[in-house]
């Protein structure tokens, strides 16, 4: 009986510890392990193999002092033997070898979770995956889970994931941190992996989808994680505070009744005060750093927005500044239908629809939705009504929230005859 | 490629609604159909009438059976569908998550068998 519950309490105790390992070091551990053999998968199944002993040893002896070294020693031994196991394959003997030069107990681990994030978002991987393979090795998401994130089938994601980890084993990419030369090109396919994950969450930061909104904190760890490891990149800090004004405005995007309420009509006060300042700091000593670039610029236009919007005073010639410096920087049509928006509060519509001209011929946008949402929004101003109306018919059809769809519909049906 | 987007949903769901919000509902649909039409994906669709006004049909042992009501007593319903043409399952799903559809019930996606 005693015993009986003696046992139950270190289930729980053990159960417990493992969790708060795998959430504290569960990419660590991979990325320690598969830095040395090249072997993401590998590295994964060790690991998972090495959580479930621990659940079965842990309760009857008690929690090891250091988990994660426990864990450590158990998930190389399962290594070696799954790559004993197929020793034909011809990078095993490689990878046998550099394990077996592992020192069993190091200590403290080294954290290689950044040389494993610049191996996923290497430019050998397919730009689509790189996102989805962060979130799965840094933190242990599913598959499943990333599939509905990222829209797309369990089955589909599980492959495109096994596929990306072959070929980083086969085409022998290395788990390093590039060099001085490389660095800002590859750094920069690490940060946009972790935007794309930030931004699918976006998609629906106020929905039901829990899955979603563990995205955008996901995506925030990785951020961080990022720059407490490279303290001196200055793009790592930019995005970062571009995500934190982003996530800042969260709630203040709902009213009460659900409804959907653009920037120029929120309330500054439901923003998250602390989540500003924390971006505001960023930015700044991302600008004592001297090196502009794509994330800072963006997270530049993000502070001026809530500038305005908590001063009320207008500084819509400072936003087209930095718009026309993020173009000239990456030359999306992306920044120049946002451009529009304030080349329309300084000199009218008229012109901001001539500024959006080039883009009618890009393909690209028929689906893209906030294209359709400012010609509608232009269109309108400028008395073009039944140009208007059909390009707020096809942003409400592009668009997947349904407050949002509400609230243009609503728009739609405020435009006159 | 195409694929055929079922659209499952409670019927009751929409009969209860008042007459404003059906006006809503249906105006959300002749969007999404609108924004198919400009990505040019659009291949063709439909709504069906309500799961009261289905027939069965079945020959077993050289026997005709017709029996009233729908093939499948469920929850949801099929009640309509889209029929697409996009590059991948990926571009169907996208489409499948903007769908109206979705947001009140299950949209299926089936890539189509080309017999030809």
């Amino acid at each position: 009986m005693l015993d009986g519950m003696n046992l139950r309490e270190g289930d729980e105790r053990a159960r417990t510890t493992a969790e708060d390992v795998a959430r504290r070091s569960y990419g660590k551990l991979v990325a320690f392990l598969a830095s040395r053999t090249g072997n993401v998968a590998a590295a994964e199944d060790a690991l998972s193999e090495a959580f479930t002993a621990a659940l079965t040893d842990w309760p009857r002896n008690g929690c090891p002092s250091n988990p994660e070294g426990w864990l450590m020693t158990v998930a190389r031994r399962k290594l070696i033997d799954m790559v004993r196991a197929e020793s034909r394959h011809p990078v095993a003997d490689v990878e046998l070898q550099s394990l077996e030069d592992v020192v069993a107990d190091a200590g403290e681990l080294p954290d290689e979770r950044l040389a494993m994030m610049f191996a996923c978002a290497h430019p050998a991987i397919d730009a689509g995956i790189r996102s989805p393979l962060i979130l799965q090795v840094v933190l242990g998401l599913d598959a499943k889970a990333i599939a509905s994130a990222f829209l797309t089938s369990p089955a589909a994601m599980g492959k495109r994931l096994v596929r990306a980890k072959e070929k980083i084993r086969q085409a022998g990419i290395s788990f390093r941190v590039p060099g001085r030369e490389e660095l800002p090109a590859r750094l920069d396919t690490v940060l946009e992996a972790i935007y794309a994950g930030f931004t699918e969450g976006w998609s629906d930061a106020d929905g039901a989808d829990l899955v979603r909104r563990d995205l955008i904190e996901e995506s925030l760890f990785l951020a961080r994680l990022v720059v407490e490891l490279m303290p001196g990149e200055a793009e790592a800090r930019g995005l970062l505070a571009l995500m934190l004004y982003a996530n800042s405005r969260r709630r203040a995007r709902r009213n009460e009744d659900g409804d959907f309420v653009p920037l120029s009509m929120q309330n500054p006060a439901f923003w998250d005060g602390s989540q500003i300042a924390e971006a505001e700091g960023l930015l700044h000593r991302a600008a004592e750093m001297g090196c502009v670039g794509r994330f800072q610029l963006e997270a530049a236009i993000q502070s001026a927005h809530a500038n305005r919007c908590r001063k009320g005073a207008a500084n819509w010639a400072d936003v087209l500044e930095l718009y026309d410096a993020l173009f000239a920087l990456t030359g999306s049509p992306v920044v120049l239908i946002n451009r529009a928006l304030a080349v329309a509060e300084l000199h009218g519509a008229k012109e901001a629809l001539a500024s959006m001209q080039e883009l009618k011929a890009d393909a690209r946008l028929a689906e893209y939705q906030p294209y359709w949402a400012a010609r509608a929004e232009l269109l309108a101003r400028t008395g073009e009504h039944a140009e208007a109306r059909h390009a707020y018919q096809v942003a409400i059809g592009l668009e997947r929230d349904a407050a949002v769809r509400q609230f243009l519909e609503r728009r739609m049906d405020a435009i006159g005859d | 490629m195409q694929y055929l987007l079922l659209l499952h949903a409670e019927e009751a769901g929409f009969m209860n609604m008042t007459p404003a919000q059906q006006q809503q509902g249906m105006a959300a649909y002749l969007a999404y159909t609108e924004a198919l039409k400009e990505a040019g994906v659009f291949k063709g669709s439909n709504r069906l009438r309500p799961v009261a006004t289905a027939t069965t049909v079945r020959v077993a042992d050289g026997k005709t059976q017709v029996l009233d009501g729908p093939y499948a007593d469920s929850k949801e319903q099929l009640g309509g569908y889209y029929l697409i043409d996009v590059a991948d399952l990926d571009a169907a799903l996208a489409w499948a998550a903007r769908c109206p559809g979705a947001g009140h019930g299950i949209v299926e996606v089936r890539p189509i068998w080309d017999m030809g």
